[in-house]
């Protein structure tokens, strides 16, 4: 995203609590997250005229939210097909949606009943049609079996160890249990991560994020108008959407994927911070998507903030903890707040950059990084106070 | 369905002829007629000259591991539950394709990197053939 630095913002937050069982549709759930963003803003949701949403058939369609709230003028109304790479891609499209003049204020949001409802992590279809033909017959099925199998050409490639791995894990749970609205929010020390049971090899139960009900949103408009509002605005310096070649036929399909050991953040780090102007040694804080302890190692390195290979280290050095350089996923992250398919992230980078975050506040914090994707595609963003 | 199965192979237009091999106990991958590039998964076009002649020809069926996981918690339950553990893996054919199955005839944990594996044929639920590998014996 090029050519738009500062030049958008985000104006309001707002979320659901996040739990195993909501009790009600979807849509609901989207309907709350969305009124509690423009609330947050001071914006009348009858104002709002754009509305865009990622999902993958689980949630309620944009346009139906933008009913049930009655907005009366929807000029953009967007639902990506895609999972937590979509997450930044909302709030960059919602930006270029803004500088096309097809909408002013825009809501984003992402809403499942991950938990209680569809299930990510449960089993696909039976009768494997198209790529999945070539996948599920041998029991390659779930999102954890995807990605353990590029966990393990880390592993292959660097000596990762499940230390570094249980680092991720332990300092996320750490950073939860400051955290009221986190659904796991007891410490767990090493031990713990290490005699967690294998679920798929190399992963532990720990290395595997929550399952949650729940809906979060942000409200997006221009700088000028983002200052007359009832909060702080958060601008977006810059982003990114991409990957590599060959990232297959769907979001699970990697099988011509280059190099198993590195993810999408190697192909899409010169856009993002190129675009905007910064490096990774000027972030504070950073909301990185963590599906999977594994994808967090491998973002930082993808990103520039460790050579290949030296991610580990890096995380169990300490450097990612709250006092540590670099602090990550300061709510708990998907690991240990709430699987909102890293919309989550979102709202926790401009909380911070408000300063709003209380025990868990990292001091200071003036740009923050949100990153959206494990695999062969994804999607970041540089936020600024 | 309520019936419970492992997931069923949906031979299509563009895989009908891999399937088939399978049956007929050949690991057939695609060569582009033009520009001689091999690929996997089957598609009508190759990627790399778009062009639509395109050979069938028969991989030796040796390869060697190119990732793999070993699945312990069965999904779906009821489906995999006398399966586990068992191991997955992304197989590299010396044909330079890469393409997905299973590693049996050895303990799970044994699987390494770059282990040299060779394909056999084994039926599956709804009438279809699937490939597995098993470790290679002999030179790889």
């Amino acid at each position: 995203m090029y050519g738009l630095r500062d030049k958008y913002a985000i104006a309001g937050v707002g979320e659901t609590a996040y739990t195993r069982n909501s009790g009600v549709p979807v849509l609901d759930l989207a309907v709350e997250a969305c009124l509690n963003a423009a609330r947050d803003a001071g914006v009348d949701v009858k104002d709002v005229d754009g509305i865009v949403s990622y999902n993958f058939g689980d949630s309620a369609p944009a346009i139906a939210v933008a009913t049930a709230l009655g907005i009366p003028n929807v000029g953009y109304a967007v639902d990506f097909a895609g999972g937590g790479n979509a997450a930044n891609l909302i709030t960059l499209s919602a930006a270029a949606a803004m500088e096309a003049g097809l909408a002013k204020k825009v809501l984003c949001f992402r809403a499942m009943n991950g938990r209680s409802g569809f299930r990510l992590g449960g089993g696909r279809e039976m009768l494997a049609r198209g790529v999945t033909q070539h996948t599920a017959p041998f029991g390659w099925i779930t999102y954890p079996q995807a990605m353990a199998m590029w966990a393990r050409r880390h592993i292959v490639k660097y000596g990762t160890s499940a230390e570094e791995f249980g680092s991720v894990a332990v300092t996320f749970r750490e950073n939860a249990s400051l955290n009221e609205r986190a659904m796991q929010r007891a410490p767990i020390t090493m031990d713990d991560y290490l005699a967690s049971r294998f679920i798929v090899e190399p992963f532990r139960m720990l290395d595997i994020c929550l399952e949650s009900d729940g809906a979060c949103a942000v409200l997006m408009t221009d700088a000028a108008r983002a200052k007359d509002m009832a909060k702080k605005p958060v601008y977006i310096m810059g982003g990114a959407y991409g990957g590599g070649p060959d990232q297959g036929e769907d979001l699970f399909d990697a099988i011509r994927w280059p190099d198993h050991s590195e993810n999408y953040a190697a192909y899409i780090a010169d856009d993002l911070w190129k675009s905007a102007g910064v490096g990774p040694r000027d972030v504070d804080v950073a909301q990185i998507y963590d599906c999977f302890t594994y994808s967090v190692l491998m973002q930082l390195e993808g990103f520039g903030f460790a050579k290949p290979g030296e991610a580990g280290a890096y995380c169990a050095s300490g450097a990612i903890r709250r006092d540590g350089e670099l602090p990550l996923n300061t709510h708990g992250g998907l690991l240990s707040e709430a699987y909102i398919h890293g919309f989550n992230h979102v709202v926790e980078a401009v909380r911070q950059l408000r300063g709003e975050c209380g025990p868990r506040q990292v001091e200071g914090a003036e740009i923050a990084l949100t990153t959206a994707g494990a695999m062969t595609c994804g999607s970041a963003m540089v936020l600024r106070n | 369905m309520n019936e419970v199965s492992k997931p069923i192979p949906v031979a299509d237009a563009e895989t009908a002829p891999y399937w088939d091999g399978c049956r007929e106990g050949r690991l057939l991958i695609q060569q582009c007629a033009d520009c001689r590039r091999r690929r996997f998964p089957p598609h009508r076009l190759c990627p790399h000259c778009h062009s639509a002649n395109a050979d069938w020809v028969e991989a030796t069926g040796r390869g060697k591991v190119y990732s793999w996981i070993v699945v312990n918690h069965p999904v779906p339950k009821e489906v995999y539950r006398e399966e586990v553990p068992y191991v997955v893996a992304l197989i590299e054919l010396e044909e330079g394709v890469r393409m997905v199955s299973n590693i049996v005839g050895c303990d799970p944990h044994d699987v390494a990197a770059d282990m040299p594996v060779s394909v056999f044929f084994e039926p599956a639920d709804g009438g279809m053939v699937l490939p597995r590998f098993r470790p290679a014996t002999g030179a790889a």
